[in-house]
């Protein structure tokens, strides 16, 4: 019940500000390391989803379908509501593909967030 | 023999008409009732006692709780917990469903798009809806990566709006696709016992061993993938909702 005050504690803090925001995401990023050390050198549950390397190949090749499907989806809608063919196919599906191996690469842990983003 | 009956869906009883389209209590409703009143009972009766020394029901409730709890806080940080009995009714609910589908003629759930589809869709709305209410339009910062050149930003931001529209697809996908795969590998090699049965006679039932075999050890393998494949979707569940919470990340 402890984490249930902390969550009212943490709720009531008015949102939004810059300041204020970048020192939680300074918490969560060393609760994160705090986190994320035990499963490192113990057996977590992180290891047994680690372990089938048929879920993982299958979790990175449906990520990269997902993404393509998803572009091309939407470019071939755009072209119908829009008479654009075949412009707006190609041009999301390619950006579908992009989208796709950058999930592929969030998924292997590739893409180093914070290096990215800051 | 044919791997694809077991996915067939049959009416049970009809519960009325919605416009053209009959509703009906399905063999799929009627597991995914069960699973329903099995994960309550379960609960209830495991935490009905609270004892300081658990029973071995209450350990296995509170075990189970301590396993989605850790996995939420350690994606999404405490403020993440808010969101526990999301995670936790679905990790549960797709667990036991997983597992129903492994106890021969029970009916897989799991196994049909438009059930994973749903629950990702009330994963991805959840998040959408939730950033958008905390975040206001910071939520957009989310396909903004900082430290963009300029002139690639526009390309950069498409490719983040598709990446994270494509999330309930491989979500829901993944799922599905392993039960579904798994559950006709199984009724295949199956199907080879009577063949080979049918065929040879004496020496093809004594070559059905072979088959036989590969039934036990896939029947291992998917023991296993019913679990791992809920937890999949319970983590990438933990990892969509800690965008909502924190956007800039």
């Amino acid at each position: 019940m402890a984490d249930g005050a902390q969550d009212e504690g943490e709720r009531k803090q008015p949102p939004d500000d810059e300041a204020q925001l970048s020192a939680r995401l300074q918490r969560l990023g060393e609760r994160l390391a705090n986190a994320s050390r035990p499963s490192e050198n113990g057996s977590g549950p992180r290891q047994t989803a680690d372990m089938s390397g048929f879920a993982r190949g299958f979790r990175l090749s449906s990520e990269l379908v997902a993404g393509v499907l998803v572009g091309a989806g939407l470019g071939w809608l755009l072209d119908r509501w829009l008479g654009t063919t075949p412009w707006g196919l190609m041009l999301l599906g390619l950006l579908g593909f992009a989208a796709g191996v950058l999930n592929v690469m969030r998924a292997a842990g590739v893409v180093d967030e914070r290096r990215l983003k800051d | 023999m044919d791997p694809i009956h077991q996915f067939q869906i049959v009416n049970l009883f009809p519960l009325g008409k919605l416009g053209a389209s009959e509703i009906a209590f399905t063999n799929s409703a009627a597991f995914m009732l069960l699973a329903v009143v099995l994960l309550t009972g379960f609960l209830v009766l495991g935490t009905a006692g609270g004892r300081a020394v658990p029973t071995r029901l209450q350990s296995a409730a509170e075990l189970t709780y301590e396993f989605v709890a850790d996995m939420l806080r350690s994606t999404a940080g405490h403020e993440g917990m808010r969101f526990f009995p999301f995670v936790f009714t679905i990790f549960m609910f797709v667990l036991v469903l997983n597992l129903f589908g492994l106890i021969p003629f029970a009916f897989t759930v799991t196994s049909h798009v438009i059930i994973t589809a749903a629950l990702a869709l009330t994963v991805f709305f959840t998040v959408l809806g939730y950033g958008l209410i905390r975040h206001g339009f910071h939520f957009f910062n989310l396909f903004v990566p900082k430290g963009v050149p300029i002139y690639i930003l526009p390309m950069i931001v498409a490719i983040e709006i598709l990446s994270f529209v494509s999330r309930p697809i491989s979500h829901s996908v993944r799922l599905f696709a392993n039960m579904l795969a798994g559950h006709i590998a199984l009724k295949v090699f199956a199907g080879f016992i009577i063949l080979l049965g049918g065929a040879l006679g004496a020496i093809g039932w004594a070559g059905g061993v072979l088959p036989f075999a590969m039934i036990v050890a896939l029947t291992a393998l998917e023991a296993l993938v019913a679990f791992l494949q809920a937890y999949v979707f319970a983590i990438l569940t933990c990892i969509y909702l800690n965008d909502a919470i924190h956007p800039g990340h």
